[in-house]
C-alpha cells in the first residue's frame, strides 16, 4: 500500500510561483507540515498541544468581541458584562465561550504538561521546549488572574485582594510592591484599568509570542512519542524517519478528529452547564463587588486551587507565599531533576510510576482542598499532600537514579 | 481501478466532505460574532423615537431636540415667515425638494413639513455637519429673507431648510421622519401612520 | 429532562461536602420551579411588579424582552406590568428612591436581576417563606434564611404571619424546629407556596434570559458536530490505512 506522497510539489508557474519567489510559502509548508515527520504512535496524551492552540484561538477571538462592549471602569464593568449578556446580539454566547474557554484552557494545559511527565518530553534535547512551556503556563496564570478581576464581581474583587496582598509578605519591599501593583491604596478603578490592559494587550501578545517560540523549539528537535524513542535515529534511504509520518496529512487529519471531540465536550458545557455548578462561573461573582462585605468563602478559581491549598497549609504568611511560589516554579527544573536515562514511563521502573501516580493524586487532592475552608482535617491533609507534591520534585534526583528501568526498544510500538 | 485509485478517490471525497462541512461550521460560527456588531437592545432603546410637545411653542420660537444623538430644530413659523418662502425660490439650489433622500415624501411641498407652521428639520449642515445658526430676521444682505446660516463655511438655508445656490452645502437640510401623535405633540423618528 | 447544571451542582456539592443550608441550620426546601413554564413566568412577572418592584429594581431587565420571552404583547406588558415606566424598552426600576430606602432600611434593597443566580432559587424560595414574628425586630419579623434581614414581610397579607418553634438539642441549644401559623392570610399554604414558586421562577428567568435559547442552540450544535465527527473520523481512517 503506497504511503501518501507529499501533495505539495514545488509550483512551477503562476500565482504560487510569484509568491514563492518572494516569500518562503511552499518551503515553509514543506518544512513544517508536509515534510515534517512525527512519530506514528501518538496516543490520547498527544492531542492536548493542538487542543491548547484551539482554545487559545477561541479565547483571542471571543476576547476581541468582548472588548468591543466591555467597559473597564469600576462603575461600569459589572453592568457592561450584563449588557453583553442581555442587550448585545449573541453577547451571552460570546461571554460563555470565553468563560468556558478559560477553564478548558487550564484543563487542556494541565493534561498537556502531564503528558510530558509520562513520556519524558522534558528531557534532553527538549529541555528548552519544556522551559518555554512553563513560561507559557506562568503567562496563562497571570492572564487568568488579570481576567478574573474584569467582571468586578464579589469574587473578582476579593480574590484579587487576597492574592495581591500576598506580595505584602515579601520583607522590606512588600507593602510598597503591593501598592505599586494596585496603583492605589486599595483595589480600585485604577487597578481594574491596568489589569484590563494586561489582560487584553500585554499577556495575549506574550502568549502568542511564547507559543510561536515553543513550536519553533519543538520543530527543531522533533516531537517525542509514547515510547520515548528518538525516531530521527532510524531513517530510510530518503532521510525520512522509519517511524515517522508526515505531519500533514497524517497528524492533521488525526488531530482534526480530536478537535471535533473536544468541541463536542466544550459545547456540551457551554450550552448546557456554563456555570458548571459554580466552578466555571462562581455564584458569588453574580453580585457586584462590595468593598464593605467579604463573601463567606473566598477561593480562587478552581485551576489555582492546588497552589492555594499549599499556600494555606503553611501557618506563616511569608513562608506560605514562598512555598506557593516554589510549587509553581519547581517544575521548571524538571529536566535536571529527572536523572533517569529512560524517557517513557513504559520503560521506567515502579518507583517513578508510583511517584508520578502519587504526584497526580496530590495535585488533584490539593485542588479539592483549596476549595474547602482551611480548618481541621482539611489543613492536615493539605500539609500531607503538599509534602508529597514537593517530594515528587525534590527527591526526584535520588529515586530516578536508582529506579530499575526496562530496555527501550529501537523502534516505536505501533498497533495500527 | 486499482485499490490505490479507490483509496485516493475515497480520500479525496472525504477531504472535500470535511472541507465543506468544516467550512459551513465556521461560517455558522461566525454569525453570532458578526451579529454582535449590530445595534444592541440598548442602542435601539436610546435611538427610539422622541416625543416632543409643541403646543406651547410661540410663533417664531424654535426649540432644539436630540434624537439619535443628532440635533433637530423644531420651529413654529408665523404667517409672515411663511410668506417669505416664495421670495427666495430663484436663489435656491433645490426649491422643490427634488433630492429624495433629504426629506420624507410628506415633506415634499413648499413648506417642507406636514403642517405649514411647524418646521421639523435636522440641525446638521449638509456640507460637513456643523450646527447652523438661527438667523430669522430679514437682511442686512438684500437676498437674505431669514433662515439658517452655517458659521463653518458660510452655507445658507431658508426658513424651510432649503439650500441657497453658490454655497458649499450641496443639498437641503434633512427633514427627519416624524408625525403628529396629537395636535400638540409630535414624535420624531417614526412616521408609520403619518398622513 | 436532565438538567446538566443541576447534575454538576449536585456532583460539586458531593465533592465539597456541602449541602445548601439556611442560616438557621435547616436544610433548604427545593423551590421546584420550572423555568420553561411560561404561564408560571407570567404570574411571576405580575407578582414581581406588584410586590417587589416598589423597593427592588431589576435594572438589567427590559420590559420588551419580558414581552418577547413570556409571549406577551407589548400592550399587555404596558397595561399590566409597567406602572412608572413609559416605554417598553425601559428597564425595571424601583419606585422607592434609593436615598430614602437607605435612610429607612439602613441599606438600599438589592437589585434582583441576578439574585437567583447569586444565591440560588432554593435560597430565594425559602427566604420568601421564611419570615417569622420577632417582636424585637424593627419590622416585626425576622427571616430564617437571612437572620437580621431588614426586609419586612411584604407578602404577609397572602401568607399571614407565622411563629418559629424551637426545640432543645443534645448540646442544650435552641434549634429551629418548625413554623406555626399565627394569623391566616388570603392564600392557603399550598397557594402561597405556588405564588412564591412563580415569583422565584420569574427571578430565575430574569437572571438568565438567554437560557432557553442557549439550550435549544446546544442541541443543534451537538448534532452538527456529531455529523462532522463521523466525516472526519472516516477521513482519518482512510488516510492512516497504509500506516503499519
Amino acid at each position: 500500500m503506497a504511503r501518501i506522497e507529499s501533495e505539495i510539489g514545488t509550483p512551477q508557474g503562476g500565482f504560487m510561483k510569484w509568491i514563492d519567489d518572494r516569500f518562503p510559502f511552499t518551503k515553509t509548508m514543506q518544512k513544517h507540515a508536509t515534510e515534517y515527520y512525527a512519530s506514528k504512535n501518538f496516543n490520547f496524551w498527544y492531542y492536548f498541544g493542538v487542543l491548547a492552540m484551539v482554545v487559545l484561538i477561541i479565547q483571542l477571538v471571543t476576547g476581541i468581541f468582548l472588548t468591543m462592549n466591555y467597559k473597564p471602569a469600576a462603575a461600569d464593568a459589572f453592568a457592561s458584562v450584563e449588557y453583553i449578556m442581555r442587550d448585545v446580539e449573541w453577547g451571552w454566547l460570546i461571554r460563555y465561550m470565553h468563560s468556558t474557554g478559560a477553564s478548558f484552557f487550564f484543563i487542556v494545559v494541565y493534561l498537556h504538561m502531564f503528558r510530558a511527565l509520562l513520556y519524558g518530553s522534558h528531557k534532553k534535547p527538549r529541555e528548552l521546549i519544556w522551559i518555554i512551556g512553563m513560561l507559557i503556563f506562568f503567562a496563562m496564570m497571570a492572564e487568568g488572574f488579570a481576567g478574573y478581576l474584569l467582571p468586578w464581581g464579589q469574587m473578582s474583587y476579593w480574590g484579587a485582594q487576597v492574592i495581591i496582598s500576598l506580595f505584602g509578605a515579601i520583607p522590606v519591599v512588600g507593602e510598597a510592591l503591593v501598592e505599586y501593583i494596585r496603583g492605589d491604596y486599595s483595589i480600585s478603578d485604577i487597578t481594574l484599568n491596568r489589569f484590563f490592559a494586561l489582560h487584553v494587550v500585554v499577556l495575549p501578545l506574550a502568549l502568542i509570542a511564547l507559543v510561536f517560540v515553543h513550536l519553533v523549539a519543538l520543530h527543531e528537535v522533533g516531537s517525542n512519542n509514547p515510547d520515548g524513542v528518538e525516531i530521527k535515529e532510524k531513517k530510510d534511504a530518503n532521510g525520512i524517519p522509519l517511524d515517522g509520518v508526515a505531519f500533514h496529512p497524517y497528524h492533521t487529519s488525526k488531530d482534526l478528529v480530536a478537535i471535533v471531540v473536544f468541541l463536542m465536550i466544550f459545547s456540551f458545557v457551554l450550552f448546557f452547564a456554563p456555570d458548571l455548578g459554580g466552578y466555571f462561573l462562581e455564584h458569588a461573582n453574580f453580585e457586584p463587588a462590595n468593598t464593605m462585605a467579604t463573601p463567606e468563602h473566598i477561593a480562587p478559581v478552581w485551576y489555582f486551587t492546588p497552589y492555594y491549598a499549599i499556600l494555606r497549609a503553611v501557618p506563616n504568611k511569608l513562608w506560605g507565599a514562598i512555598l506557593m511560589g516554589g510549587s509553581v516554579l519547581l517544575p521548571l527544573f524538571l529536566p535536571w531533576l529527572d536523572r533517569c536515562r529512560v524517557k517513557s514511563i513504559r520503560y521506567r521502573g515502579w518507583i517513578y510510576k508510583s511517584a508520578l501516580a502519587l504526584f497526580a493524586i496530590s495535585f488533584l487532592v490539593l485542588g479539592w482542598l483549596g476549595l474547602q475552608p482551611a480548618t481541621g482535617l482539611y489543613v492536615i491533609l493539605a500539609r500531607i499532600f503538599s509534602v508529597i507534591y514537593f517530594g515528587f520534585f525534590l527527591l526526584m534526583p535520588y529515586y530516578t537514579s536508582i529506579d530499575k528501568t526496562k530496555p527501550v526498544p529501537d523502534r516505536v510500538v505501533y498497533h495500527g | 481501478m486499482t485499490e490505490d485509485d479507490v483509496d485516493r478517490n475515497r480520500r479525496h471525497f472525504l477531504a472535500i466532505a470535511t472541507a465543506v462541512t468544516g467550512g459551513a461550521g465556521i461560517a455558522l460560527a461566525a454569525i453570532p460574532f458578526l451579529s454582535s456588531l449590530q445595534p444592541s437592545a440598548r442602542a435601539l432603546a436610546l435611538g427610539a423615537p422622541v416625543e416632543v410637545p409643541v403646543g406651547s411653542l410661540e410663533p417664531g420660537e424654535m426649540i432644539r431636540v436630540i434624537w439619535r444623538g443628532r440635533l433637530v430644530f423644531v420651529l413654529r413659523r408665523d404667517e409672515e415667515m411663511l410668506s417669505r418662502l416664495v421670495n427666495v425660490t430663484d436663489l435656491l439650489r433645490d426649491p422643490d425638494s427634488a433630492v429624495v433622500e433629504q426629506q420624507p415624501r410628506y415633506a415634499v411641498n413648499e413648506y417642507r413639513s406636514i403642517k405649514p407652521e411647524l418646521l421639523v428639520v435636522e440641525g446638521s449642515c449638509t456640507h460637513l455637519g456643523c450646527a447652523p445658526l438661527a438667523e430669522f430676521q430679514i437682511g442686512p444682505d438684500e437676498d437674505w429673507f431669514g433662515g439658517f446660516f452655517c458659521p463653518c463655511h458660510g452655507s445658507r438655508f431658508d426658513l424651510a431648510g432649503r439650500v441657497y445656490k453658490g454655497v458649499p452645502a450641496p443639498t437641503n437640510l434633512r427633514i427627519p421622519p416624524y408625525r403628529f401623535i396629537r395636535d400638540d405633540v409630535i414624535m420624531i423618528g417614526a412616521d408609520t401612520g403619518a398622513a | 429532562m436532565v438538567n446538566a447544571n443541576r447534575l454538576a451542582a449536585l456532583f460539586a456539592a458531593l465533592l465539597t461536602g456541602a449541602t445548601a443550608l439556611a442560616a438557621g441550620g435547616a436544610a433548604l426546601e427545593p423551590a421546584g420551579n420550572d423555568v420553561g413554564n411560561v404561564q408560571s413566568l407570567q404570574r411571576g412577572a405580575r407578582n414581581f411588579m406588584n410586590y417587589c418592584s416598589g423597593c427592588h429594581s431589576a435594572q438589567y431587565v427590559r420590559f420588551n424582552s419580558i414581552a418577547r420571552d413570556l409571549h406577551l404583547s407589548e400592550e399587555q406588558v404596558v397595561e399590566n406590568l409597567m406602572f412608572n415606566a413609559e416605554k417598553s424598552f425601559e428597564t425595571i426600576q424601583a419606585t422607592m428612591p434609593a436615598a430614602d430606602a437607605a435612610h429607612w432600611f439602613g441599606q438600599v434593597p438589592p437589585d434582583l436581576s441576578l439574585m437567583a443566580r447569586a444565591k440560588g432559587t432554593d435560597y430565594v424560595y425559602n427566604f420568601l417563606k421564611g419570615f417569622y414574628l420577632d417582636p424585637d425586630s424593627p419590622t416585626g419579623v425576622d427571616n430564617l434564611v437571612l437572620g437580621g434581614s431588614s426586609m419586612p414581610h411584604v407578602l404577609w397579607e397572602l401568607q399571614g404571619f407565622q411563629s418559629a418553634v424551637y426545640h432543645e438539642n443534645e448540646s442544650r441549644e435552641q434549634v429551629f424546629d418548625h413554623f406555626e401559623a399565627a394569623t391566616t392570610g388570603s392564600l392557603s399554604a399550598e397557594d402561597y407556596d405556588n405564588f412564591v414558586r412563580d415569583t422565584v421562577n420569574f427571578l430565575e428567568y430574569i437572571s438568565e434570559p438567554a437560557r432557553a435559547t442557549r439550550r435549544a442552540l446546544g442541541v443543534w450544535v451537538l448534532m452538527f458536530l456529531t455529523v462532522f465527527l463521523i466525516i472526519t473520523a472516516m477521513l482519518k481512517k482512510q488516510i492512516w490505512k497504509d500506516v503499519s
